[in-house]
């Protein structure tokens, strides 16, 4: 159980919504922006401070796809497969993506906490598929090569 | 030819048959009216609608296809509950849930009582097209009380429901989603770890063996076969009026003596009544509350006999452990006692192991609380459901009904009418007013019992009046009731000196320990059962209990408190 007003910048996050119950996503999308995830202790602490069981909260947090509960890596690649990306062969990018980091559909995150690769449903940018981002910055009509060539990049702005 | 009738009225058309509407919330209370029992896992009466299982479908005339439970009753609707379409749907949900499923059924606990198996069969399913693709879920077996195994869940979300609606706990819900979807305690954590109250209502209310109650009864069975040890057995009083059932017997049956003689048959050494000690838990609660009385407070006295209601204080509301009584449950009195009995030096030639029979869950997780160990010894060793009994007494091979009846062994063997009564909620407080009110009369028996404090409503207040004091005194079931009520305490809108509370919703009698209900009158007969053994039990008073005085005179009045009362810490909550 975490201790009272440990997270002050949580408590001014459920201020700002009143600490309203029905504005749980709203709260944990917030929160995810500020620690990058979801740390079980701050969502206990949420379940607490807006009346609800931790089972509850955890239910919620879970259902989504956009909410993480482990840490993610420096760089977030969003990987879109959605329908025309997927038909525009997002598949071998992702491919590529996890042969180079060493990662795979269990394994999202390299374990220097470097890069997290994600795969989306739809960004909403067909017309540039096969698309994906790196921490919200779009990279259009992408190929394995690209794909290779960005990680090259990204690998040497460390 | 049309016949004029009541304009007001409202009717619609199942299977063709017209139907009188009377305010049912859903259609599907309109149809099982007419006889018709349509088919339903996650629906129960006294929960929300969730509209899951999709076994309640039924068609309209355009051949739309709904659920019954969660669809409106309209005036002039016509709906058909067995159409080719129906079945098929019903068939191939019912194939795909077992799809998914265990199907050990020779060996499963909940085999008799598994509501997948019986509807399957129902059906007429005898072979299922798919194959089990299920992920290995671990089965948690972390709680002393509860055994919850993922791999045969069906996902009706009815232990979800329970917990969070009827006992405001919510430790259960969903999580993750599609095919992933699991019923868990937050992160994944065993139960042990959480702030489950142990009442099994989960259990009770899970249509499979996803959620069981943790079976002791081999440790009963080795204890029984045991020549070094002396096996001692306690019955609490809601167990007579439930135990028939499992035999075929009429719900409400009340069977004491029969279930002492089955118990003596199996090879306990002496069998007791845990009515005795809700006797002794009168006298020392009414003592403690005319104490506060005296003592200004704190108010309002809570009382302490349901062990699920002082977990969730500990867990919820740990500012008013102090209001909580200081006196021990009957099952933990009777322990702490019959202990003290057994360790006389002329008995100390067996070790005596303690046996309680209980329609609870959460005694288990009680009787292993640290406050009830001394020197590494547990005042009662084994606590067993009343359906585990029911299962030994199946083993052995015992009629149960036709067995002649027997009494219960002195000197914790008597019992008034006031210790029978905690069995229902509302007893407890019945029983204390007996025993504050001092007036003994039949007079004042009645009025007692018409003051508010039986029926089975959530909340029920009454007052009562103390020489020159009003009481104003509150009986609750179910814990979210009583978070409610606390709320409303804290919030200075009610105040009342004496509170009961129980956490399942009937009080024992409904205990998670119990046979399954099929419906809710059994427990009614059940609570009717319970009202009659007072009634034609000779001692009314708990303070006239002649054992009750003998118990006080064996024990020495240093050892009085701590025999029959604890205290139980403010835990230490991790930081």
């Amino acid at each position: 159980m975490p201790k009272k007003d440990a997270y002050p910048e949580v408590d001014q996050i459920l201020q700002s919504y009143g600490s309203d119950q029905s504005s749980v996503i709203s709260i944990l999308q917030d929160v995810q922006k500020y620690y990058r995830y979801l740390p079980a202790d701050v969502l206990t602490y949420v379940a607490e401070k807006l009346g609800l069981s931790e089972a509850k909260i955890y239910s919620v947090a879970t259902f989504y796809d956009n909410f993480s509960l482990e840490p993610k890596g420096k760089y977030l690649i969003k990987v879109c497969d959605g329908t025309a990306c997927h038909v525009r062969k997002s598949g071998p990018i992702l491919a590529t993506l996890r042969k180079e980091l060493g990662l795979s559909d269990q394994k999202h995150t390299t374990d220097d906490m470097e890069f997290t690769v994600d795969i989306v449903s739809c960004l909403g940018a067909c017309g540039l598929a096969p698309v994906l981002t790196v921490n919200d910055k779009v990279y259009p009509a992408m190929t394995p090569e690209k794909t290779t060539a960005l990680l090259n990049e990204l690998k040497g702005d460390k | 030819m049309q016949i004029a009738t009541n304009n007001n009225a409202k009717y619609m058309w199942i299977d063709g048959l017209k139907v009188k509407l009377e305010g049912e919330k859903n259609i599907l209370d309109v149809i099982r009216k007419t006889g018709i029992n349509l088919p339903t896992f996650c629906y129960h009466s006294s929960l929300s609608t969730y509209g899951a299982c999709r076994m309640c479908v039924v068609e309209d005339e355009r051949g739309s296809v709904m659920a019954a439970c969660s669809t409106l009753p309209r005036d002039g609707m016509s709906i058909r509950t067995n159409t080719k379409k129906l079945l098929k749907h019903r068939r191939m949900i019912m194939e795909l849930l077992l799809a998914n499923h265990c199907r050990d059924c020779t060996t499963c606990a909940e085999n008799k009582d598994c509501e997948l198996r019986a509807l399957a069969s129902r059906l007429g399913i005898t072979s299922v097209r798919f194959d089990d693709c299920r992920p290995v879920r671990p089965v948690d077996a972390s709680s002393p009380s509860i055994i919850r195994d993922p791999g045969k869940c069906i996902l009706c979300g009815d232990c979800v429901r329970v917990c969070a609606e009827v006992q405001g706990m919510g430790v259960l819900d969903f999580a993750h989603r599609g095919a992933d979807i699991v019923v868990t305690p937050a992160f994944h954590k065993p139960i042990s770890e959480t702030n489950c109250v142990s009442c099994g209502q989960c259990s009770a209310v899970c249509p499979t063996a996803a959620l069981t109650i943790k079976d002791e009864t081999q440790l009963v069975w080795d204890a029984l076969m045991d020549p070094d040890k002396r096996v001692v057995c306690q019955m609490a009083p809601a167990v007579r009026v439930a135990l028939g059932e499992e035999f075929g017997l009429e719900a409400g049956s009340l069977v004491t003596g029969r279930t002492f003689a089955a118990l003596n048959r199996m090879g306990f050494d002496f069998v007791y009544d845990t009515s005795l000690s809700a006797d002794l838990t009168v006298v020392e609660e009414a003592n403690e509350f005319t104490k506060r009385l005296e003592d200004g407070g704190p108010f309002p006295m809570f009382t302490s006999c349901c062990p699920a209601w002082v977990k969730f204080v500990e867990e919820k509301h740990p500012d008013l452990l102090d209001n909580i009584s200081t006196c021990k449950s009957p099952m933990q009195m009777l322990g702490a006692v019959s202990r003290k009995y057994w360790e006389k030096p002329k008995f100390k030639d067996k070790e005596t192991i303690m046996v309680a029979v209980m329609p609870c869950t959460a005694k288990k997780a009680e009787a292993a609380r640290a406050e009830f160990i001394h020197n590494g010894k547990r005042d009662v060793d084994i606590v067993i459901t009343t359906q585990e009994l029911a299962c030994m007494i199946k083993e052995a091979g015992i009629d149960l009904p036709n067995l002649p009846p027997e009494s219960p062994d002195m000197p914790f063997g008597l019992a008034s009418g006031s210790g029978l009564l905690f069995g229902v909620t509302g007893g407890v407080t019945e029983a204390v007013i007996r025993k504050c009110v001092g007036e003994k009369t039949s007079e004042a028996l009645q009025s007692i019992s018409y003051c508010g404090v039986r029926g089975l409503e959530g909340i029920k207040e009454a007052v009562v009046e103390l020489g020159d004091k009003e009481l104003r005194i509150a009986v609750v079931h179910g814990l979210a009731n009583a978070d409610a009520l606390i709320k409303q305490m804290k919030a200075g809108q009610i105040y009342y000196d004496f509170v009961e509370v129980m956490a399942c919703p009937g009080g024992c009698i409904v205990g998670a320990g119990q046979p399954v209900m099929k419906n809710m009158e059994i427990r009614e007969k059940r609570a009717e059962s319970i009202y009659d053994a007072d009634g034609i039990a000779q001692l009314k008073y708990s303070d006239e209990n002649p054992q009750v005085s003998a118990i006080y005179e064996d024990i020495r009045p240093k050892d009085i408190h701590h025999l029959l009362h604890v205290e139980y810490p403010q835990k230490e909550r991790d930081a």
